[in-house]
């Protein structure tokens, strides 16, 4: 019996040894859709840019990966081990030669005041005049883009957390060649300057407000009642559909498909519309966005009731991580309760 | 001896406990590296594989393209198997916004990225229904179907 567990214990040391030392495989199962297999980003920024992976010390990687940036897709991986994210780190640190940096925690001293006129001047056109980063998600998606790379989000909670002053200052020394990141030292700012800059960034971590809306208080259906019949309620809500902007797309049962056809079950009917504006804008700020399409309003019979009821579309962009879609999720919402206060007048 | 025995199954033990790899996103994601019809195919083809029917597929970039809107392609493929769809509409039909099941599929350049939501998340939505199984295997097949993909 002892043998056997020896052996077995054996065995799990080794397996939990090859998980630290998996890497590749690792990165590929969380990392690699949305920054790419080789790092080049899409969905998520690109990390295999040498002059990146000059800067970025491995702590502000595993910060990173712990952290996230909230509001900004990239989630927190607090379901990883240590030694799992100390292994991605490994990974991606084989796309360079160059030793990771390391960086002191002690503060850059500057002059934020004087920062701020700068970072105004110099770095807002970017990164927006509150550090808020560029619009949108992420670099290549499905669409062409006209930069590289998305300006970070420098106010960014998980940003300030894992960057620290001296990476910050170095970013600004040196540039990232291959983005619109350019060296501030070759464009003409001092040192003083730079340092200022560093300092009125840091400042970001006393004004960055957290939202505490927790979207997790939404309901993930929001069902209402009909006082009319299912056939009347469907024609009605196909006339709000339309009158609100949005394409009738199909009217179809839930079991379309699925069941013979003429065999369907008549007391469930999805009716499918789209509004391609909003649909453009939306594919815009995360491609990800297809769990929400098309945009879809059910209309039930159950229990001698007619029930008109839709998915959410608030509770679901928890999922996203992405503030700028929360904006887009809430006025979804408003539009499929107007179409449905409409159809039900 | 005896003690080192004790202590060496004691830690044997609380071994067993530690979660080698747990991965609880709130997306399923994959990419791919294929071209978009190639990973299209592959996917409805390891969709009907796990049991499943495929529904319709939304071409959504078809729309947006005719709307005058410049997109790669970009579908989304629905699917169920009817036995469950007709099980759900009577014990849960609060669950019936979320059916059938689908997997939002787009070209990436010369590859393609696969998401869905995971169906473990339903049991946050819905923490009043004790589906917890089904969420769970239905989470266990979209993985399958998009490990698939992957490894084709």
């Amino acid at each position: 019996m002892f043998r056997i567990i020896i052996s077995a214990f054996f065995i799990m040391l080794s397996s939990v040894s090859y998980a630290a030392d998996d890497g590749q495989r690792l990165y590929v199962k969380n990392c690699a859709a949305c920054h790419g297999y080789d790092g080049n980003g899409g969905v998520g920024v690109p990390l295999s840019l040498p002059d990146f992976l000059a800067t970025a010390s491995n702590d502000y990687f595993f910060k990173t990966i712990r952290k996230g940036r909230p509001g900004r897709v990239m989630p927190a991986f607090k379901n990883l081990s240590d030694d799992e994210v100390d292994s991605i780190i490994h990974f991606i640190r084989t796309w360079s030669d160059n030793l990771p940096p390391n960086y002191s925690t002690q503060p850059v001293r500057g002059n934020a005041k004087n920062g701020e006129k700068l970072f105004q001047t110099q770095c807002a056109s970017c990164h927006g005049k509150s550090g808020k980063g560029g619009e949108g998600t992420g670099v290549t998606m499905s669409r062409p883009r006209s930069q590289p790379i998305l300006a970070p989000a420098l106010n960014n909670t998980g940003f300030l957390a894992s960057a620290p002053d001296e990476m910050i200052k170095r970013t600004l020394i040196k540039g990232r060649k291959g983005t619109p990141m350019v060296s501030f030292l070759d464009k003409g700012l001092s040192e003083k300057d730079i340092d200022d800059i560093v300092a009125y960034v840091r400042s970001f971590e006393t004004q960055t407000t957290v939202s505490t809306n927790s979207k997790k208080d939404e309901p993930a259906v929001i069902i209402k009642e009909s006082p009319y019949s299912l056939d009347e309620t469907v024609d009605s809500l196909k006339n709000a559909v339309v009158s609100m902007n949005f394409r009738l797309i199909r009217v179809q049962n839930l079991d379309a498909g699925l069941t013979e056809k003429g065999k369907e079950d008549k007391k469930q009917v999805i009716v499918y519309s789209c509004n391609f504006n909003i649909l453009d804008r939306a594919l815009k700020i995360d491609p990800r966005v297809g769990l929400f399409l098309p945009c879809r309003i059910t209309v039930v019979q159950h229990d001698g009731k007619v029930l008109v009821m839709f998915a959410n579309p608030l509770r679901m962009s928890e999922l996203f991580n992405n503030s700028e879609l929360d904006n887009m999720c809430a006025e979804l919402k408003s539009v499929y309760e107007e179409m449905i206060d409409e159809a039900l007048l | 001896m005896k003690n080192y025995r004790k202590i060496l199954i004691g830690f044997f033990l609380v071994t067993l406990t530690i979660p080698i790899s747990a991965i609880a996103d709130d997306l399923i994601m994959r990419r791919v590296s294929m071209s978009f019809p190639e990973a299209m195919s592959t996917l409805q083809s390891a969709i009907a594989k796990e049991g499943f029917k495929v529904t319709r597929v939304q071409r959504v970039d078809v729309g947006l393209t005719a709307s005058g809107y410049k997109t790669a392609e970009y579908r989304i493929v629905f699917f169920m198997n009817e036995k469950t769809v007709h099980d759900i509409v009577k014990r849960q039909p609060e669950l019936i916004p979320f059916l059938p099941l689908k997997i939002t599929i787009f070209a990436e350049g010369d590859e393609t990225i696969l998401v869905t939501l995971n169906p473990a998340k339903l049991n946050e939505f819905f923490p009043e229904i004790k589906m917890n199984k089904e969420f769970s295997e239905w989470e266990a097949a979209v993985n399958r179907i998009l490990d698939k993909v992957q490894s084709e």
